[in-house]
């Protein structure tokens, strides 16, 4: 209900703005809507938001699960750790847009290599959250497990998995995010579709209602995504642990 | 089944460099159906010693045999439970043979039946307690481990606890080792007492008790306590004099 409310009073806001502004600079929410109902119907708004969420989702995908296993290897090996601390430091600290111009370079306007580009660009976050979830392990319940002979799988999955869930789900969050930002700009630079190419075509042609139309879209999927599957496998990995009151 | 412990010493890096001594030469041996019981004061190195007969730590000198086949049933002096598991669960992954029936059994004598499904975080430590218990003994350990298992627990249940202890010992043949810092503990429940000095641990002394568990009543334990009693009386005067 509040959020309804909340939704409500950002629609007024957008369309006093609008008012005082001039449909030029910032058509009203109607006119938006128009060229959202024109571009769905035509197609092309789901070919574009489809094409932006197949990368998004291998790229998370990649980033996800590499660096997580890289993260869990440096919290568990130290060797790993020190070597791979250097590459992380420069890693993290690389402007998205150095990765992605220079991935377009060397491997050519490809798929690949937006792919690749988007991310390198959420690895090294995912592999600092991972590790720092490794690094607080309860050793205690490793020693339990060991002394139980715990098949290694077995234990990996009751007792190390539900240690690391909170972390997982913490970098899946801040790392879709990521991925949002830099998926547009991937595409902007060097893909002849998806969402982030569509508002560069609206850029160059000032056409305002048609960037709003797709940067709005776009931001309601995300949304949706949010709520329909982070939040709840959030939720689920801290089921456990007694209600706040 | 056999158990050989057979440690020549070991040493502990403190992080200010020094070394620390932790545990003297130490030897005994635990046959099938024996319950040995380690006894000193806190922080003798009691512990340690369990760490490294449990193949937890291996830098020591000396050695352990113990059938490699033996299955180990533990409770540790925490609980150590998986927070984010059922209590039934809890038992269930430390021991997936575990028959329907067997496992109706252990939570009916332990008094869980009505905790199976919930988390270790709504349990107290009482019961936390006997759902570790529950979890070594439904393994059917051929080696049981217990680390100061009623330390902290109120007189009338740690007094009901260590009959249920009693009662799961006898129940099949185990070669039990149970840590404790209780003398009436050690009495009630061994069959071999090893008495520990502080720290670096040695064994002061090896005391066997006669008489069976199960016909142990409240006279023989009283006149047992007092013959250790005299005899750590003893060995206060012989240091005394000394």
């Amino acid at each position: 209900m509040l959020r309804l409310l909340s939704f409500a009073l950002f629609l007024a806001i957008w369309w006093i703005a609008a008012l005082l502004v001039g449909g030029a600079k910032l058509p009203s929410p109607p006119s938006v809507l128009q060229v959202m109902i024109a571009e769905a119907s035509s197609g092309a708004l789901f070919l574009h938001l489809g094409a932006t969420l197949a990368r998004v989702a291998l790229a998370f995908t990649l980033a996800m699960s590499l660096g997580s296993a890289i993260g869990y290897l440096m919290g568990r090996v130290k060797l790993a750790d020190r070597l791979g601390d250097p590459w992380l430091i420069l890693l993290l600290n690389l402007p998205a847009l150095v990765v992605i111009v220079l991935a377009y370079i060397w491997a050519g306007l490809t798929e690949a290599a937006a792919i690749a580009a988007i991310a390198i660009n959420k690895l090294p976050t995912a592999i600092v959250t991972l590790r720092e979830g490794t690094r607080a392990l309860d050793r205690s319940l490793d020693e339990m497990a060991s002394v139980f002979a715990m098949p290694r799988w077995r234990a990996f999955r009751h007792v190390v998995l539900p240690q690391l869930a909170p972390y997982i789900a913490a970098s899946a969050r801040s790392g879709l995010s990521l991925v949002w930002k830099i998926v547009l700009v991937a595409e902007l630079l060097g893909r002849p579709n998806g969402v982030g190419f569509e508002i560069g075509v609206a850029f160059q042609l000032f056409d305002t209602p048609r960037l709003l139309a797709y940067s709005l879209t776009f931001a309601a999927v995300v949304l949706v995504i949010e709520t329909v599957l982070v939040q709840p496998f959030e939720a689920r990995a801290n089921r456990w642990r007694p209600r706040a009151a | 089944m056999r158990l050989e412990v057979e440690i020549t010493g070991k040493t502990f890096r403190s992080a200010a460099g020094g070394t620390h001594e932790v545990l003297a030469p130490v030897k005994f041996a635990l046959q099938s159906g024996e319950v040995g019981v380690l006894i000193g004061p806190s922080g003798c190195g009691k512990s340690t010693m369990l760490r490294i007969i449990l193949g937890l730590d291996h830098d020591f000198a000396g050695r352990i045999a113990r059938p490699p086949e033996a299955r180990i049933g533990m409770v540790f002096q925490e609980p150590r439970l998986l927070p984010w598991r059922s209590v039934e669960q809890n038992v269930r992954l430390a021991a997936p043979d575990v028959a329907d029936a067997k496992l109706a059994e252990l939570f009916k004598i332990l008094e869980l039946e009505a905790h199976r499904d919930h988390y270790p975080g709504e349990l107290s430590l009482g019961l936390a307690r006997r759902v570790a218990l529950a979890r070594a003994f439904a393994v059917e350990p051929d080696i049981l481990v217990l680390d100061e298992p009623l330390a902290s627990l109120d007189d009338a249940l740690a007094g009901r606890l260590r009959d249920e202890i009693a009662t799961l010992v006898a129940s099949r043949p185990v070669m039990t080792l149970l840590v404790t810092h209780s003398l009436d503990d050690a009495v009630r429940l061994g069959d071999r007492l090893f008495f520990l000095s502080p720290r670096p641990a040695r064994i002061v002394a090896e005391v066997p008790i006669g008489i069976p568990r199960d016909i142990r009543g409240e006279a023989e334990i009283a006149a047992i306590k007092a013959g250790l009693a005299q005899r750590t009386q003893g060995d206060r005067t012989e240091r005394d004099v000394s």
